[in-house]
């Protein structure tokens, strides 16, 4: 199908993209690798939309002491190429060869992703399992947000009517930190049939499943287990995962153990 | 044209610059604007890979990139790469070991190829997989299509 008709603009500073994005019927552009199918099928149909793909403060990967800033509109394919992603956001760059396909991780930005919160995809569950902070701004300035504070429901986050989401910060593993990233999906690329983003830090445990609920979930009661038999049985306290076409919610539920036995050892 | 946007790109070598509707993808404005018909339209929504173009040097699903953002850059596509030889080997692989019947995903699939060509020219026979598993094709199964790049990569005969 085609797209409805709508205007474009497309701002030089995050000030004026604030003032375009705080209009009726307007929409953020980023990546557009969500946004433009859903253009395309009417299931979206804004007035304005917003390309903030001018906005070069938002782009790039940035080491600051034991934080790294990765601005909004880095892509799928910058992050999975960064060196010092591979280094010190480990899990992040584990993540990405299961995020879409080449064609889209070109195009496609963490931004939009997080700011999109789909529930089987990849970067919200990475940014609860990490910790991170999203960077939000608006009118009325900065403010940042914790990723367990961030992911409401589905496709629902934290964010207000004209914010703008603009860098997540993670902090840097160190050295005896570890953290896996496992996926399930029928395809390569596919949307997650069920997945976990694991990270283990000081004996504590966050384990992350996307694809398992209407937002990314952490397993608390998993996480708190002793061994891996009771971490098993305690995973059907922590998910109901929702049946979807091929799969029941039994079936998921098995799929969250299998994943998890095989991060177990790792972590 | 209520909101049609200027905007100039280099398609193919050619600077074009026109009046872009905003709700105009690339692929459409390639194809019915400028005649460009290799680059197909399959599911408009960025599942079949079959209208692959290179935008700025990088692999893009033409059908999810709006074409009034490719202001000012790069586009080429299966027509300009055909001439310019840049896709010979390929081509003939495909066309010797049969990696085409109905040929719909091919301009595409011979992108995706050409783009792992440049960035991992040693890539296994299940990264060949891995990089076009954006790229559907209902005819061939794959086999003679991983066969080909395989044989340009490697050289197998």
């Amino acid at each position: 199908m085609k797209a409805a008709s709508f205007a474009y603009a497309k701002p030089r500073a995050l000030e004026e993209a604030l003032d375009l994005a705080a209009r009726p019927g307007a929409k953020i552009l980023a990546g557009g690798q969500s946004l433009i199918p859903s253009l395309n099928m009417r299931l979206s149909s804004p007035e304005l939309l917003v390309d903030i793909n001018g906005l070069d403060e938002l782009k790039g990967i940035r080491l600051d002491k034991d934080v790294v800033r990765i601005g909004a509109l880095t892509t799928h394919a910058e992050i999975g190429r960064s060196d010092v992603v591979r280094k010190h956001l480990p899990l992040l760059s584990a993540a990405v060869p299961h995020i879409a396909h080449p064609a889209i991780r070109n195009r496609g930005t963490i931004g939009g992703s997080l700011a999109l919160a789909d529930p089987a995809a990849e970067y919200p569950a990475c940014a609860l399992a990490l910790d991170a902070t999203l960077v939000v701004t608006g009118k009325k300035g900065e403010r940042k947000i914790l990723a367990a504070d961030f992911f409401k429901g589905l496709f629902e986050t934290a964010l207000k009517p004209g914010e703008i989401l603009t860098a997540v910060q993670f902090k840097a593993q160190k050295m005896d930190e570890k953290s896996a990233f496992l996926e399930i999906a029928r395809r390569q690329g596919d949307y997650a049939t069920i997945g976990l983003a694991a990270f283990a830090t000081n004996g504590t445990k966050r384990l992350a499943y996307f694809g398992a609920g209407d937002r990314p979930i952490l397993a608390q009661y998993a996480a708190k287990a002793k061994d891996l038999e009771s971490a098993k049985a305690a995973l059907a306290k922590d998910l109901q995962p929702p049946a979807d076409l091929y799969h029941s919610s039994a079936t998921k539920l098995h799929l969250a153990r299998v994943l998890l036995e095989r991060a177990w050892n790792t972590l | 044209m209520e909101h049609a946007v200027e905007a100039t790109l280099t398609v193919n070598g050619t600077e074009v610059r026109r009046r872009i509707e905003p709700r105009q993808h690339l692929v459409d404005f390639l194809r019915d604007e400028l005649g460009l018909t290799g680059s197909h339209i399959g599911c408009e929504h960025g599942v079949c890979g079959a209208c692959t173009v290179r935008v700025n040097g990088e692999i893009v699903r033409g059908c999810l990139m709006l074409a009034v953002q490719a202001d000012g850059c790069q586009v080429e596509t299966i027509e300009g790469l055909s001439d310019s030889g840049e896709l010979a080997q390929l081509q003939k692989a495909f066309h010797e070991r049969n990696a085409l019947q109905c040929g719909f995903c091919t301009p595409a699939m011979l992108l995706a190829a050409r783009d792992l060509q440049l960035r991992n020219p040693r890539a296994s026979r299940e990264e060949i997989r891995a990089h076009l598993s954006g790229n559907y094709c209902r005819c061939t199964g794959y086999q003679a299509i991983v066969d080909a790049i395989e044989e340009v990569l490697h050289g197998k005969g």
